[in-house]
């Protein structure tokens, strides 16, 4: 057994490391075996420099054709397995063509990386960026490996943010008016609003907010659309009467949402709504969907 | 199907607290190993067990109250949390994120509770947030316990003056504006409660409602201990809103809680001095309020608080308490057009102890709330409903009480009229009320003109008042009533006798109207009362009293006489006779010879035509007799005719005893003692000589009839008439009679055929005694026995 793993063994390791690796930020990240591992976290324009290290087992000599390093960013949609879609794709030739007995390190460095997009793991797709070490051999297949890493994109406070105010109903049944303070949240962001009974000819039961997630994917008659429910927060119990101001106060800190991603390389696109949701006694339920924009607020502390 | 349902709910409330119990249990776990995660899932588990709608409030409660224990200990433990270093303001961000929201506000308010103490931020934003967010439960029962819960942890935190979380200037507004929203929301849903769930259970969920209102009521409660709320706050900000949140919430339920919460809750002074606002409240409230008690509530607090301590009463007359209640019990009246008469006297009476109490010296007042409630009656007859009826007596007897002077209801022009509204049983009851009072106070009644008034008040007594009553009298309670009216005759008294006069006047002409059944009780009275005018005039001096002075004895003997007259009607013979003899003897004393001739004519003529009775006639003629004995101012010849013809009725008794005892009293009437006039030796011995043939013919009759001869009483009776008059002087009568006649006895007593009596016997020995003691008294008296042998 232990000469067939000997010889499946690839005949080096590689392994890349950043500069930066112990002080940069990590954040989780799920890979596509399922596990989850701890990755490093950058932004675009950010300049991702380290060292890629190969070891070759020992008293074996590596031939190779070439050793290089990519920066890959990827649109994986999942219902087109296998394809990828490069929309970022930079290349740094780290060795000429030649034999390596022992091990060597090679720095790189991609200086002020475009990466416009943010790593998204969703239902149907996945975004993600990657770097890929190639040594690349003749008649044998190339050795390769791939360190992922996480993009975020921080956005600054949007100059308007409206609320969102609409009065809706079903006539001479239910007329409300509900009210969020922006349209506009970042990920830790508080949803401050009220609903307002204008009307109440039915019984209600309850009334809750939801978070739903949209992720459409593809475009014609090929897409994809799914949707999430990330929150289900009750916000009234009981039945109302007219006139009655009901509070709305949601962090969304709790739950696990990303930024908005309107139609991300002609790919996809993430869209978050408030889905106020009125329960009455027979169970039926009365909604309406607002979208807000969701943005990543660059943390200061 | 009723008991099925309180099992089933017994089940659910088991279920509810072994689901509560088991998540208290991991709560604690979580609490032991501060697990700060697992504290707020588990306790906002334990919480959803309060989500159930399945219970009734009473069960609710018990539920409530575990959930309210184990709070206690989370709360603790967030204390500790803070003091382990976590951020309260993240705590308090940490339980809003619980899904479902009755969970939430409790950790919430729990949260909010140390937040407050860690005085992190000041405590009216943390509570203006608490009491906002609780808006999100509109569930009624869940809303109410939750901001009772709400409630319960911050009335010791609330930014109160002298409070540790007070905080920068007015925080003690907000602390009010704190608990008055509360109080709004819980209000608002307990209203509501009453349309959950179907119409056939609302008389119990009506019955649910009042065992919750306690909840309510606590904000009202809490606000009253606010030290910041004086007077100033409360009337501009405090009971505004309450009453505006009591008028708006259009429950009648609420509405009459809430409003004897705030008269029972606030303190006196802050009443009266808000008086016009709690007041105008009142007629804008439903119709199905009792509103009534509720005022009666009030008056009678303010009442009370007039009683304790007489520094306050210009508190009163300032804030003009009384016009004020007065106006809004005319309102109210007007407005809920359905009360009962009951309701309206009740607060006509509440309002009338308000003002004895307030105003004892405002009269006026007393009459206008007396002639309201004349008003609020007028058209509605005699009061058939008992209450109501019950509380005009209340009302009518509390100035009686107060003034303890009938002279003050007599005053009041209005006192009457109301009266007028009582059935017959009733006012009579109250003229009973009047008279005791007059008799318990000994008030004296001095004008003809509150005679007259007084009268008025007490007719039911005076008069019958429908005539068909009559035979459901108990006829004890009728002596009662008109002994009391006869107490009450002597009662009325003038030292003038103009006035006196009068008085008798008013008085003669109510009590003749009375009928035949109260004559023989009120006539009596009023003659004596007039005798004692005549008495009294007789004592003046003749000139002045007489020509223009309208009260002359004359005059009163005349009005006596046809008083007298009246009770022929009846016929009470006996007492007629004896007033006329009173008359006479009056009529005797003031020297009006005509007049007492007049009266001895009448008290004749009733004895010949009216006296038919053996017995009555032996007691009227002695009484005759007796009376006419002492009359000095008849001359020779109407003494005579009266002498003579009271002799002839003597002789003509039916009984012999009765003769003979009658005929030797008429002795006397010719012999007075001290009028030489009549002195009469000659007459007086025919008289007792006719006694002795009478009381002969009595002894040989019982002999004829009865085989014995009887008593031998008669004798020694006319043995000691002889020795009176013997000793008196009457030469007529000499010693050889009264020999004779001791012979005479002791003859009688000793034959056969005479049945011994010991009364007779000892008569006999104790008149010989007499003989023998005057006999050895020496003198002249012991001369003149002497020759008498015994």
């Amino acid at each position: 057994m232990n000469i067939l793993i000997g010889a499946f063994k690839p005949p080096c390791n590689i392994s890349i490391s950043f500069v930066d690796g112990r002080t940069r930020k990590q954040v989780p990240w799920k890979k596509e075996n399922g596990q989850t591992v701890m990755v490093p976290l950058f932004q675009s324009q950010e300049n991702i420099v380290g060292e890629v290290l190969i070891e070759p087992q020992p008293g074996k000599k590596v031939e190779h054709t070439g050793v290089k390093i990519e920066l890959l960013g990827q649109i994986e949609l999942y219902f087109d397995r296998g394809n990828f879609y490069d929309f970022t794709s930079l290349v740094r030739e780290l060795d000429v063509p030649g034999e390596m007995y022992e091990r060597k390190t090679y720095p790189f460095e991609f200086s002020t990386v475009e990466m416009p997009y943010e790593s998204y793991n969703g239902v149907n797709l996945r975004l993600r960026y990657i770097l890929k070490v190639t040594v690349s051999r003749n008649y044998v297949s190339n050795i390769v490996e791939y360190q992922d890493f996480v993009v975020r994109n921080y956005t600054p406070l949007p100059p308007i943010n409206n609320s969102i105010k609409m009065e809706v109903g079903i006539e001479d049944c239910l007329h409300i008016e509900f009210e969020y303070n922006k349209s506009k949240y970042h990920l830790k962001d508080v949803i401050i609003g009220k609903i307002f009974f204008l009307l109440v000819r039915i019984k209600i039961k309850n009334m809750e907010l939801e978070i739903r997630r949209r992720e459409s994917t593809g475009s014609g008659p090929n897409t994809y659309v799914e949707t999430e429910t990330l929150a289900k927060y009750e916000l009234m119990d009981g039945a109302p009467v007219r006139g009655e101001s009901i509070p709305v106060r949601l962090f969304l800190s709790p739950y696990e949402l990303t930024p908005t991603y309107r139609n991300i390389n002609n790919k996809f696109s993430v869209k978050y709504y408030l889905n106020l949701v009125l329960v009455d006694e027979e169970d039926r339920r009365y909604f309406k969907q607002q979208e807000i924009t969701v943005y990543r607020l660059l943390e200061t502390s | 199907m009723i008991s099925d349902g309180v099992e089933d709910e017994d089940k659910w409330l088991a279920a509810g607290i072994a689901g509560l119990q088991q998540n208290a249990f991991y709560m604690h776990r979580a609490l032991d190993s501060n697990n700060l995660k697992d504290a707020l899932k588990y306790s906002a588990q334990m919480l959803s067990e309060l989500r159930t709608s399945r219970l009734s409030p009473h069960k609710y409660y018990e539920l409530y109250m575990r959930a309210f224990d184990e709070l206690r200990k989370l709360e603790i433990f967030f204390k500790e949390e803070t003091r382990r270093g976590c951020a309260i303001i993240d705590l308090y961000e940490l339980v809003q994120h619980a899904g479902n929201i009755l969970p939430r506000l409790y950790l919430l308010c729990t949260v909010g509770s140390v937040y407050i103490k860690s005085k992190e931020a000041p405590a009216k934003d943390v509570l203006k947030d608490l009491v906002e967010m609780c808006r999100g439960i509109q569930h009624p029962v869940r809303g109410l316990f939750l901001r009772s819960y709400l409630s319960q942890v911050s009335r010791d935190k609330l930014p109160d003056i002298g409070s540790e979380y007070e905080g920068d200037a007015d925080t003690v507004v907000d602390a009010v504006e704190f608990v008055l929203q509360n109080f709004t929301e819980m209000n608002k849903l307990w209203v509501r409660m009453q349309h959950q769930g179907p119409a056939r259970e609302k008389e119990k969920r009506e019955k649910e409602r009042s065992e919750l209102r306690d909840l309510v009521g606590k904000n009202l409660h809490v606000l009253s201990q606010i030290e910041g709320v004086d007077l100033d706050m409360y009337r501009n900000t405090v009971l505004p809103r309450v009453l505006e949140q009591v008028v708006n919430c259009k429950d009648d339920l609420a509405q009459y809680y809430l409003m004897d919460c705030i008269i029972q809750v606030f303190p006196d002074e802050y009443h009266l001095q808000t008086l016009e606002e709690l007041l105008s409240a009142c007629p804008q409230l439903q119709p199905s309020v009792d509103i009534k008690t509720v005022l009666s509530r009030l008056m009678e607090r303010l009442s009370n608080y007039a009683a304790s301590s007489a520094e306050v009463l210009p508190e009163f007359l300032q804030v003009e308490a009384f016009s004020k209640l007065n106006n809004a019990i005319g309102k109210v009246i007007e407005a809920q057009v359905d009360m009962p008469a009951f309701g309206a006297v009740t607060l006509y009476s509440s309002l009338l102890t308000f003002t004895l109490h307030v105003h004892p010296d405002r009269l006026d007042y007393v009459d206008r709330i007396l002639g309201a409630c004349v008003k609020k009656l007028s058209g509605k007859g005699k009061l058939e409903d008992s209450k109501a009826t019950k509380q005009i007596v209340a009302l009518l007897s509390a100035p009686l009480e107060k003034y303890n002077n009938i002279e003050t209801a007599l005053k009041l022009s209005n006192y009457p009229r109301v009266m007028e509204h009582l059935d017959d049983g009733t006012n009579k009851v109250m003229a009973s009320v009047i008279i005791q009072s007059i008799m318990k106070n000994k008030t004296c009644i001095f004008t003809a003109d509150k005679v007259e008034a007084l009268f008025e008040l007490i007719k039911g007594l005076i008069k019958d008042l429908d005539e068909n009553l009559h035979d459901e009298l108990d006829e004890e309670d009728f002596k009662e009533e008109q002994n009391s009216v006869a107490r009450l005759i002597q009662m009325l008294y003038n030292d003038n006798p103009e006035e006196m006069l009068k008085i008798i006047c008013t008085v003669r002409k109510h009590i003749l109207i009375g009928g035949p059944r109260r004559l023989p009780f009120t006539v009596p009275p009023l003659i004596f009362s007039s005798l004692k005018l005549v008495r009294r005039l007789q004592g003046q001096d003749k000139d002045t009293a007489a020509e223009e002075a309208s009260a002359t004895p004359k005059k009163i003997f005349l009005l006596l006489n046809q008083t007298i007259e009246a009770l022929a009607t009846v016929p009470v013979p006996e007492l007629a006779l004896r007033l006329y003899l009173q008359c006479a003897e009056a009529a005797n004393d003031c020297d009006l010879e005509p007049v007492a001739y007049e009266f001895f004519t009448q008290a004749y003529i009733l004895y010949e035509e009216e006296i038919a009775d053996s017995k009555a006639q032996v007691t009227a003629i002695h009484l005759i007799i007796g009376t006419l004995q002492r009359m000095h101012v008849f001359g020779v010849e109407n003494r005579d005719t009266l002498t003579h013809k009271a002799t002839g009725y003597s002789a003509k008794l039916l009984k012999k005893p009765d003769q003979c005892r009658a005929v030797y009293a008429c002795s006397h009437l010719f012999w007075v003692d001290d009028q030489d006039s009549i002195k009469d030796g000659e007459r007086v011995l025919l008289c007792l000589k006719r006694a002795l043939r009478i009381a002969n013919a009595a002894q040989q009759m019982a002999n004829a009839t009865r085989g014995s001869s009887g008593s031998v009483m008669l004798f020694v009776e006319i043995l000691n008439k002889y020795i009176y008059f013997f000793e008196k002087g009457n030469s007529q009568i000499t010693v050889a009679a009264i020999q004779g006649l001791i012979e005479l006895i002791t003859t009688e007593m000793q034959s056969d055929n005479v049945t011994s009596d010991p009364a007779a016997d000892a008569f006999l020995a104790s008149t010989l005694r007499y003989i023998e003691f005057q006999k050895q008294k020496g003198g002249a008296v012991s001369e003149k026995y002497e020759p008498i042998k015994v």
